[in-house]
């Protein structure tokens, strides 16, 4: 009796011995060699694999840097600290993360300002409402407020207020995009997060047109044009325009004398 | 993979409502002061506008013109002064639209005259006018006629197909132009099959029109077209169902009439080409039922292209309670509307204006999967499978699923007991399909 349990467990142990080492060698023989500092850019990455990059998450992008390929530059939401961290690992300079872009929604006609033409009952999603009449509100360029961009952000940085309009909250948004083509009206840009002035309105109709629809449209006055110094502001078609380039002063929103209030500050807006 | 079963398999039979309509003889709309001619009506290549503002029109001159291959003309409802505008369309989007001003006299163009010889005239002449008139499917679709007559030389062409079915609900049109057109709906179908040069011509008529399918038999008598009475069933209008209940061929994936030899044009469709080849009068007018149960006096009229919404229910002698839902179409495909501006188009083949209780307001519930959605699907297709698909943004799937074979006919919505727009989530996965195909 007690001879088996010896020879069983001699046994186990030495089969555990050989496949161990047959394990170890076949590692050995068939490593692929691995650059050990991407994992170290993947830890100071921010790792919410937003996509912003355009590559396929964190990882991609980490060895894309390793490689020389990208630059940190690349991703929207990596901080000032995670560049220093990425730079102290690579040996290279600091690549600055070029202007901070922040998403906004340029539409203020939220369902108290902006006449709902029709009733939708159909899919809870943006997407599928242009489907139905071009969506239910009189303004066939506004904002549908079924929250489609809010959902597919993975930062929440996006809120549906009461009255059925999305708002981004800056401090939140990285800029990664994803709402840019969530939105079926192509109301989201990206504009620099020192701009805090923008004009709530995306509508080309004339200024007529757009006041039968909505009390908080741009109905191309140029008063804030005029207002502005030369080449802050600009009007395309019906629609005043921040030049993003040269932006005017956040004071420019109550010194326009803006009829409709459509240009507004940043957080003015989200109130 | 097939398409459709052996046997027309599906389908579902809504309550019909035609009996509002289906006694009430064509009437002629009376001469409006205005009318608002969207210039694109059909599916393809936007047509080019030919006229400036401020030009006299007379009454079916060209407005604009083809403007491609799969394009279409389109003509003035009567004589007038033009003016551009930009006019809601049935999409709810403002198109380009043409205002004509009527001058009250309603003249004809000098060009449009009646042909003594049009017997003679070959097939590449018929089909010549029938561009010319900017004659489009007017069973819904629109596709421009001319286009479907004129298939690549490797496919064979062996028979025609009127569709006879008007298989939605509270149409009549159809019922009411083959009863009361009938020699021209037979003329036109005669000339089309010239144009095709085809021997084998079918008219497929649903057996809840009976007066029309003996009247249609009556004068089809002494030539070669066969009349076939259809199941009660919808969709048996839909092209694909209609080919496999009367000529027993089934069109795949991906494929088209033309590839199992088959040309299907509407009734309507083949009494305007009768108007184009012998009178030379192009596409300006249609019939149209005003129906609903919101509806003062349902009926059948005979409206110029362009005539407004609003217009049409002063003609139907008005409302007698709010509707709920205004569409243009029957009520299984039609298109929702939020304006009274938009006009007739060539393919309006109905206003409905329904009542509270004529429409279901729901909210959608998770699916159940009982399957009733797959069991009336006339493409043979998992709704509800694919509907969850969409939901979930698995477009790919959604393709490799055959989203793109939807006909969205609506049945699967009709049946679903958990309530779900599956028409809708099937709409989006197309335009996203779309979408995705023409990014690569």
């Amino acid at each position: 009796m007690f001879e088996l349990v010896v020879l069983s467990v001699g046994l186990i142990v030495c089969m555990g011995i050989l496949l161990g080492l047959g394990i170890g060698l076949t590692a050995r023989a068939f490593e692929v060699k691995q650059d050990p500092r991407i994992e170290l850019v993947i830890d100071a990455l921010p790792g919410a694999n937003c996509g912003g990059c355009g590559l396929a998450g964190c990882a991609d992008l980490a060895k894309a840097i390793v490689a020389g390929k990208e630059t940190v530059a690349k991703c929207p939401v990596c901080t000032s600290e995670g560049a220093l961290k990425i730079a102290e690992i690579l040996g290279t300079e600091i690549v600055q993360n070029t202007v901070r872009n922040v998403a906004v929604v340029l539409c203020g006609g939220d369902n108290k300002n902006a006449k709902l033409e029709a009733r939708y009952n159909g899919v809870n999603d943006c997407k599928s409402a242009v489907l139905v009449s071009s969506g239910a509100k009189g303004c066939k360029y506004g904002c549908l407020g079924l929250g489609t961009c809010a959902r597919v952000c993975p930062f929440n940085a996006i809120e549906m207020t009461d009255n059925g309009l999305a708002v981004v909250h800056p401090e939140l948004c990285v800029s990664c995009g994803k709402c840019i083509n969530a939105c079926p009206k192509k109301l989201i840009k990206l504009v620099p997060e020192a701009v805090k002035i923008h004009v709530f309105c995306s509508s080309p109709e004339k200024g007529p047109a757009k006041m039968k629809v909505c009390k908080v449209a741009c109905i191309g006055c140029r008063k804030c044009v005029k207002n502005a110094e030369e080449n802050q502001m600009s009007m395309i078609g019906f629609l005043a325009q921040v030049n993003y380039d040269m932006p005017p002063p956040p004071e420019l929103a109550d010194a326009s004398g803006c009829p409709t209030k459509c240009i507004r500050r940043t957080d003015d807006n989200l109130k | 993979m097939s398409l459709i079963a052996r046997h027309f398999r599906g389908g579902v039979h809504p309550q019909e409502g035609k009996e509002l309509s289906c006694s009430k003889p064509i009437q002629i709309a009376p001469l409006l002061s205005s009318y608002y001619v969207i210039l694109h009506q059909h599916i393809g290549a936007p047509p080019k506008l030919l006229v400036k503002a401020g030009d006299d029109v007379k009454k079916g001159q060209v407005l604009a013109e083809s403007g491609g291959f799969v394009s279409a003309s389109v003509h003035a409802p009567t004589s007038g002064k033009v003016k551009l505008v930009e006019w809601p369309g049935p999409s709810g989007t403002k198109m380009k639209a043409v205002e004509i001003i009527s001058d009250g006299k309603d003249e004809w163009d000098a060009s449009i005259q009646h042909d003594p010889n049009w017997e003679q005239h070959s097939g590449e002449e018929i089909k010549k006018r029938i561009a010319n008139a900017g004659i489009v499917g007017m069973g819904g679709a629109a596709f421009p006629t001319f286009v479907k007559l004129s298939p690549p030389l490797d496919k064979k062409i062996d028979t025609l197909i009127l569709n006879g079915a008007e298989c939605e609900p509270f149409l009549t049109a159809d019922h009411r132009l083959m009863l009361e057109n009938a020699e021209k709906v037979v003329t036109g179908a005669l000339l089309l099959a010239k144009a095709l040069s085809v021997n084998k011509i079918y008219i497929g008529i649903e057996n809840n029109k009976p007066d029309a399918i003996e009247k249609l038999k009556e004068i089809t008598n002494k030539n070669n077209i066969v009349v076939v009475p259809l199941r009660v069933r919808y969709p048996q209008g839909a092209e694909k169902q209609l080919i496999y209940a009367i000529t027993g061929r089934e069109v795949s994936t991906g494929k088209l009439p033309m590839d199992v030899g088959c040309v299907v044009q509407n009734v309507g469709t083949a009494a305007a080409v009768m108007d184009a080849v012998v009178d030379l009068i192009p596409l300006i007018e249609r019939v149209t039922t005003v129906t609903g149960g919101t509806v003062c006096n349902p009926s059948n009229w005979k409206f110029r292209i362009g005539t407004p919404l609003y217009k049409v229910l002063e003609f139907a002698g008005g409302i007698n309670m709010q509707p709920a839902k205004i569409l243009l179409g029957g009520p299984m495909m039609g298109m929702a509307q939020s304006s009274l501006d938009v006009p007739i188009m060539k393919n309006t083949s109905g206003v409905l204006l329904l009542a509270k209780e004529e429409i279901a307001q729901y909210s959608s519930h998770p699916c159940i999967r009982c399957g009733r959605c797959a069991d009336v699907c006339p493409m043979l297709l998992m709704a509800g499978t694919l509907s969850l698909m969409i939901e979930s943004e698995n477009f790919d799937l959604a393709e490799y699923t055959n989203v793109m074979d939807c006909i969205e006919c609506g049945s699967c919505a009709y049946v679903c007991p958990a309530l779900r727009p599956l028409v809708q989530h099937m709409k989006r996965g197309k335009a996203e399909v779309i979408a995705n195909k023409q990014q690569k």
